[in-house]
């Protein structure tokens, strides 16, 4: 119906590579893209400032896991400490002066050396060590944050982010914040999109399936993984600092602990590893299902009587993180990436049986 | 500093590794048989304790009945997840089941805290306050019977390595397609090595809820557990013992020596710091056998 396969013949290899094979394909995120251009103008700020701006804001630190996880096989429990060390590390640069456009590419920077600092310590081990490797990193990096004054501001602070100009305009109100992040989003998505079509991701993609096969057909794996690590720990860093100046604008240590990184984690999942797409999707489930799970529970309440404790309202979205967490790996382990992909190939031989495939 | 201040921490430290120790032997019993890490040991434990406290306080059974209930409860519940969430797992990318058992603690820790209320639960496991006083020293007598329980059931659990059952699954640990081919069931031996792990967990779970009550906290005993897995070798349970009194000794005299420094919390992240220092000198741990990956 939409996905007319039909007429397509690669004759080079160029075209094969091309990143929209499918018309389609392209209208689709066009119009994607002009729907979140306007759609801040014309809803409500509530749901701009509580919908729309931290899907965008998390979709882009999915993308970066993601790129990690998905697209270099190495696992990371620790993303959240990636995020927050760019988040202080930029509010901090602006507070001292210092612009912010270069404050947020330091604070990129700052996660990026960090984090492959932990990463080149990590890589002597994989798979299940890299997994506890990346915790510790979690765990110390928080630990050093709350308990150096100078980073957090002293023990339970809250640190106050200064208004950031970018190109001269003020992000001081919630539609250019919201612009401005979907910029970063946009930006990323492009550069993760771009990188599977290049020899960068496609050693990438070696190391994920087998690195010492890597290795053999002479593919640094070690470089790989290391650059891996400092590509998606720049994300995070961006992403640190987008959230603080446009989101949070007031930072403290427990929004970055360890529940962040599992709910990071579970949004790489259940959205699909290695998926872009998936990212998005992913983001968008785990940030809205325990919200509208939780408006579904308070209408039973309200409606029919059906009360449930307040303790067990309360732990409802850790109990929906595990849930999905354990039933995308168990029915759909490529996530709703895949289940999107399985409707599009549906769609794509129904009603045109002759198209050629 | 005041030596017997010190000689007190090192003593009780000691105790409270014990008890650390046994959370992580679940941890290596798994490992060993399935070579997979299981995160959600610290929300096994954790269950554990609700389910003795649910025997215990709800049903009104005595303790010495409802602990060894909520153990056996356990072990088909661990068996019950090696069954219908593990053994899906067998083929895919190692990844995949360490997520699967990160998925499964999260979802413990809503579920537990949500069903049976989320405020501090008290168990009484029948050991009295009073701390034994040993010349200037004063012992806390839960951690001493806690960690001399743990110990034992530690030193079980190396023993039961040479039983019919052991030995079964110490070949499946060695090679699962050749234990196969000579008639084991490799997937009962794991299943069995998960029951196990949880009656243990249970056992660290009742301890642990004695000394500090029963809610979420305990489940973060993972961290300390997988600290002292890792350094004792994954797969090696007398390393257990050791790592595990390393840990408490380390922990202790840290509380003691570092926090005044630093203003406290040392604690949390000692554990972290072991993990990193042990992966970055010696991956594979004081007792562990060197893994070598053939292509």
């Amino acid at each position: 119906m939409f996905y007319r396969r039909a007429g397509i013949r690669y004759t080079s290899y160029r075209s094969e590579r091309r990143l929209w094979r499918l018309p389609f394909d392209r209208g689709l995120v066009a119009a994607v893209l002009a729907v979140l251009l306007v759609l801040p103008l014309v809803v409500d700020r509530l749901y701009l400032v509580g919908y729309l701006m931290p899907w965008v804001i998390w979709s882009t630190a999915a993308l970066g896991l993601n790129f990690l996880m998905g697209g270099a096989g190495q696992i990371h429990l620790g993303y959240g400490a990636i995020i927050a060390i760019g988040a202080y590390a930029s509010t901090h640069l602006v507070r001292v002066g210092v612009p912010f456009e270069i404050a947020m590419i330091a604070g990129g920077l700052a996660s990026a050396i960090v984090g492959s600092a932990f990463g080149a310590a990590a890589l002597r081990v994989k798979g299940l060590y890299l997994a506890m490797a990346t915790l510790a990193m979690q765990q110390i990096v928080d630990f050093v944050i709350i308990h150096v004054p100078a980073i957090s501001g002293g023990g339970q602070a809250t640190l106050r982010v200064p208004a950031a100009r970018v190109l001269g305009i003020e992000l001081s109100d919630d539609l250019r914040s919201y612009y401005f992040a979907l910029a970063v989003g946009v930006a990323v998505t492009l550069f993760v999109l771009n990188v599977g079509r290049s020899s960068f991701g496609r050693a990438l993609a070696a190391v994920r399936e087998k690195d010492y096969a890597a290795a053999v057909i002479g593919v640094d794996s070690f470089k790989f993984k290391l650059l891996a690590f400092w590509v998606s720990s720049f994300i995070g860093g961006l992403v640190g600092a987008v959230l603080a100046f446009c989101y949070y604008r007031a930072i403290s240590p427990d929004q970055f602990h360890l529940d962040l990184s599992i709910q990071l984690v579970a949004m790489v999942i259940v959205g699909g590893l290695g998926s872009v797409l998936g990212s998005f999707f992913g983001a968008a489930l785990i940030l809205f299902a325990p919200i509208l799970l939780n408006q579904a529970v308070g209408a039973l309440t309200n409606n029919f009587g059906f009360g449930i404790s307040a303790d067990l309202r309360a732990h409802l979205p850790l109990l929906l993180y595990g849930g999905m967490i354990m039933g995308f790996l168990l029915i759909e382990p490529l996530g709703l990436a895949k289940i999107y992909d399985n409707i599009r190939n549906y769609f794509v031989v129904w009603p045109f049986r002759h198209a050629p495939r | 500093m005041d030596t017997s201040l010190l000689l007190e921490l090192a003593v009780n430290g000691v105790f409270i590794g014990l008890m650390y120790a046994l959370v992580a032997a679940g941890i290596v019993l798994i490992y060993k048989t399935s070579g997979i890490a299981n995160l959600a040991q610290g929300a096994l434990a954790m269950t554990g304790a609700y389910m003795a406290w649910i025997a215990g306080t709800l049903v009104g059974l005595p303790i010495w009945l409802a602990a060894p209930l909520a153990a056996i409860v356990m072990f088909g519940i661990g068996a019950l997840i090696e069954r219908f969430a593990m053994r899906r797992m067998i083929g895919q990318p190692l990844i995949m089941a360490i997520m699967l058992t990160m998925g499964l603690e999260i979802m413990l820790r809503g579920l537990m805290p949500g069903i049976f209320g989320a405020s501090v639960k008290k168990i009484d496991i029948g050991i009295p306050n009073a701390p034994i006083i040993l010349g200037d020293i004063l012992i806390n007598r839960t951690l001493l019977i806690g960690g001399l329980i743990s110990f034992a059931m530690i030193v079980a659990s190396i023993l039961f390595f040479n039983s019919r059952l052991g030995v079964i699954m110490r070949a499946v640990s060695d090679d699962q397609t050749a234990s196969w081919s000579v008639g084991i069931r490799v997937e009962r031996a794991i299943a069995i090595a998960w029951g196990l792990s949880a009656v243990m967990a249970t056992t660290a779970g009742v301890l642990w809820g004695a000394t500090q009550g029963i809610d979420w906290s305990l489940s973060l005993l993972l961290i300390k557990a997988l600290a002292i897995a890792i350094l004792g070798g994954l797969d090696s349970i007398p390393g257990v013992l050791i790592a595990g009194v390393v840990v408490g000794l380390v922990e202790s005299l840290a509380t003691g020596i570092i926090d005044p420094m630093i203003g406290g919390g040392s604690r949390e992240v000692l554990a972290s710091v072991i993990i990193l220092l042990t992966l970055l000198v010696r991956p594979h741990g004081l007792l562990g056998r060197e893994h070598i990956e053939r292509v």
